[in-house]
């Protein structure tokens, strides 16, 4: 029998304003499936969004759902995470959300490590705004800004959320919705930031100005840019130019959680005198 | 009542906390990171957090994320930190979020004089984030009320569903000295939460309030599942294009502020009370540190015969309008005095219908002391 999502969905928001044949939808029941498999409450879950299609994904689904300004949806769920450690806070950004604007928001939340899951849509270019380069658009590629061809070099997400210290970072395409729900499976559980690159079409504002205008054309490229990490790293390096990994590419376990490292901060300022209190400064009249 | 010595920023954090705020988040930035420096001593002590986050944009992100989750959150800047939070200030408008701003006040435009007072955040306090909606604006003017408009800025985000901004200046922030404020017990038993909603979740419209009241946003995490936005929302939280929806909504944050400042307005009248409208009285206008100058200025300008008096607005935003209408229309000679050029003056011309107002401006990053205040005085008038 078919799954059904309809528990977690808000059906009076249906249908969705993404185009027909976007890959937002595969990965909205891909988060769906994985929370559900996990057992999350609705109400224990915070879901994050920024600006683009990818910003409409918070008010589709039945959870807690904020949508932020463009980039800030980290700054965000660092607030709403902090002050509620135990609770589940999973970000969806697009690829200029969390590269270009809120690039720098996206590499601290990395290097804090503080529990939250960021699902990056990559889907090569700012589709809701009319096909302007990202810092994902390969190059060469027609952009309305960029029309003889981008210039600018590709940012490798992966890479700058490993180099930035995020402990759990994965990437996955719409085209394996199973593989791509285990894999959110197992970044959700991880305690630590979880990014994960997923990369899906925009047929309508990227594909048909670079001759792959259906879905499928669409796909068929981005399969043929991604390789399993295991054959990946098995290539040479002029092999391996403009290719991209897919599946989990960096697990920590042992890295130290932010929330769980403030508690330790709460002790020591509780326990310890020596350390500024009210009390210090004081004199009741 | 209670005696504290200390400075204005420790004063801010102290209220805050005191208060009942749970979160801050921050970044450095002369003349507020005291304000940082102490309250990440006091939060974690007090079960709260705090966090250096890693730019100006982040730093109110993250409070209004703690806000919208239910947590009383702050957090405290400085003018650079104002223009760079002033998008996410207008997101807190939309969706009403209520959280505090201390913006402690140096000399602009620009990077301008880090470590030198101004008042010249005052204009941009008034409408930092484009778009119509109504900022309330408080501002300390003295050490004491560094604590006791932290406090009030606190109440007033909960009773009107907004950010509250509370200006102090270079001068107040560091200003080390004796203020006496409310005991804790008081502090405490004034707190007035959040309104919320008790009913079933599926009778719930966090926005569906009448045509002045703020929106009831209960705390995230506790069965009533909702949407926050920036976009224009109807009464659920989701984004809507419905051409009365959206012209309600709007009308809406102007006439939740605007049909209820009695509960905002708070003014000082120094040395007012015997200015009867004759010949040669003199009103000084002045907010913020400038006041104690003010102050002073008015017992030489008295001991000279010179009939002096104060009018001192503790809520710069929305303005007194009326109480200024009231005593300008009394009085002939009136001097505002200001750390910018012009920024309240203009207010103070647009109430009174009147473009007769004197004005002492000084935008050289240094204090104004008595001694010009009187000069000018005898000066003008």
């Amino acid at each position: 029998m078919a799954y059904n999502y309809d528990k977690y969905l808000r059906l009076e928001k249906m249908p969705t304003l993404w185009c027909w044949g976007c890959g937002d939808g595969v990965i909205l029941k891909a988060v769906i499936r994985a929370i559900d498999a996990l057992g999350w409450k609705q109400d224990d879950v915070c879901v994050v969004s920024g600006i683009g299609c990818s910003g409409r994904f918070s008010s589709y689904v039945d959870f807690n759902t904020v949508h932020t300004t463009h980039g800030r949806t980290v700054a965000y769920a660092t607030g709403i995470k902090l002050a509620n450690p135990d609770k589940h806070v999973i970000c969806v950004a697009g690829d200029g959300d969390a590269m270009a604007i809120g690039g720098n928001h996206t590499i601290h939340g990395c290097r804090r490590n503080i529990d939250i899951n960021l699902i990056m849509i990559n889907n090569f270019i700012y589709g809701l705004t009319n096909s302007q380069t990202s810092p994902t658009t390969p190059q060469g590629m027609w952009t309305v800004s960029q029309k003889a061809g981008n210039i600018d070099p590709t940012f490798d997400s992966c890479e700058v959320a490993i180099a930035s210290g995020a402990s759990f970072v994965a990437r996955e395409t719409i085209l394996n919705p199973k593989k791509l729900e285990k894999t959110l499976i197992k970044g959700f559980q991880h305690k630590g930031f979880a990014f994960f690159d997923i990369m899906s079409n925009c047929h309508i504002n990227f594909g048909r100005k670079n001759k792959m205008g259906s879905a499928m054309e669409n796909l068929a490229w981005i399969d043929s840019i991604t390789i399993p990490k295991a054959k990946y790293d098995k290539l040479t390096p002029e092999e391996q130019l403009n290719k991209f990994p897919t599946g989990v590419l960096k697990y920590d376990e042992n890295a130290k959680e932010y929330c769980e490292m403030y508690e330790e901060i709460k002790k020591a300022h509780q326990g310890k005198r020596g350390l500024i209190t009210q009390d210090d400064f004081e004199k009741k009249i | 009542m209670r005696e504290i010595i200390s400075t204005g920023n420790d004063l801010a954090a102290i209220a805050a906390v005191d208060a009942g705020c749970k979160f801050f988040a921050g970044y450095p930035i002369t003349p507020s990171s005291e304000i940082m420096h102490t309250i990440s001593d006091l939060l974690p002590a007090a079960g709260g957090v705090a966090i250096q986050m890693e730019d100006e944009i982040a730093g109110i992100a993250a409070t209004i994320g703690a806000a919208m989750s239910g947590k009383r959150a702050m957090t405290a800047t400085s003018g650079p930190g104002m223009s760079l939070k002033a998008e996410n200030l207008g997101l807190a408008q939309m969706a009403e979020v209520p959280i505090v701003v201390v913006d402690v006040m140096r000399g602009g435009p620009s990077t301008g004089l880090p470590t030198r007072v101004s008042q010249g955040d005052v204009r941009q306090a008034r409408n930092p984030s484009h778009g119509d909606y109504r900022s309330i604006t408080l501002c300390a003017g003295n050490l004491a009320e560094c604590y006791t408009e932290v406090v009030r800025a606190f109440n007033l985000a909960d009773r009107f569903m907004q950010p509250v901004i509370v200006l102090t200046d270079e001068t107040l922030g560091h200003m080390h000295g004796k203020a006496i404020i409310p005991d804790l017990e008081e502090v405490k038993a004034g707190i007035k939460p959040r309104k919320r909603f008790d009913g079933d979740p599926k009778d719930y419209r966090p926005y569906g309030v009448g045509p002045d009241e703020p929106a009831v946003l209960n705390p995230m995490f506790e069965g009533y599942r909702y949407h926050f936005t920036g976009l224009h929302h109807d009464s659920k939280g989701f984004p809507t294009e419905e051409i009365e929806t959206c012209r309600k909504l709007i009308q809406r944050l102007e006439d939740k502020v605007m049909k209820h400042t009695d509960e905002l307005e708070l003014n000082e009248e120094f040395m007012c009370d015997d200015l009867t409208g004759e010949e040669g009285e003199v009103l000084i206008i002045a907010y913020g540190s400038v006041s104690l100058a003010a102050k002073e200025a008015i017992r030489h300008l008295r001991a000279d015969g010179i009939k002096a008096g104060l009018f001192r607005p503790i809520t710069l935003w929305p303005s007194p309008a009326k109480r200024i209408k009231e005593l300008t229309d009394k009085i002939k000679n009136v001097l505002c005095v200001e750390l910018n050029i012009r920024q309240y003056t203009e207010e103070v011309e647009r109430v009174s219908s009147r473009l007769d107002i004197e004005g002492l401006y000084k935008v050289n990053g240094r204090a104004i002391s008595p001694y010009e205040i009187v000069t000018k005085v005898k000066e003008v008038f």
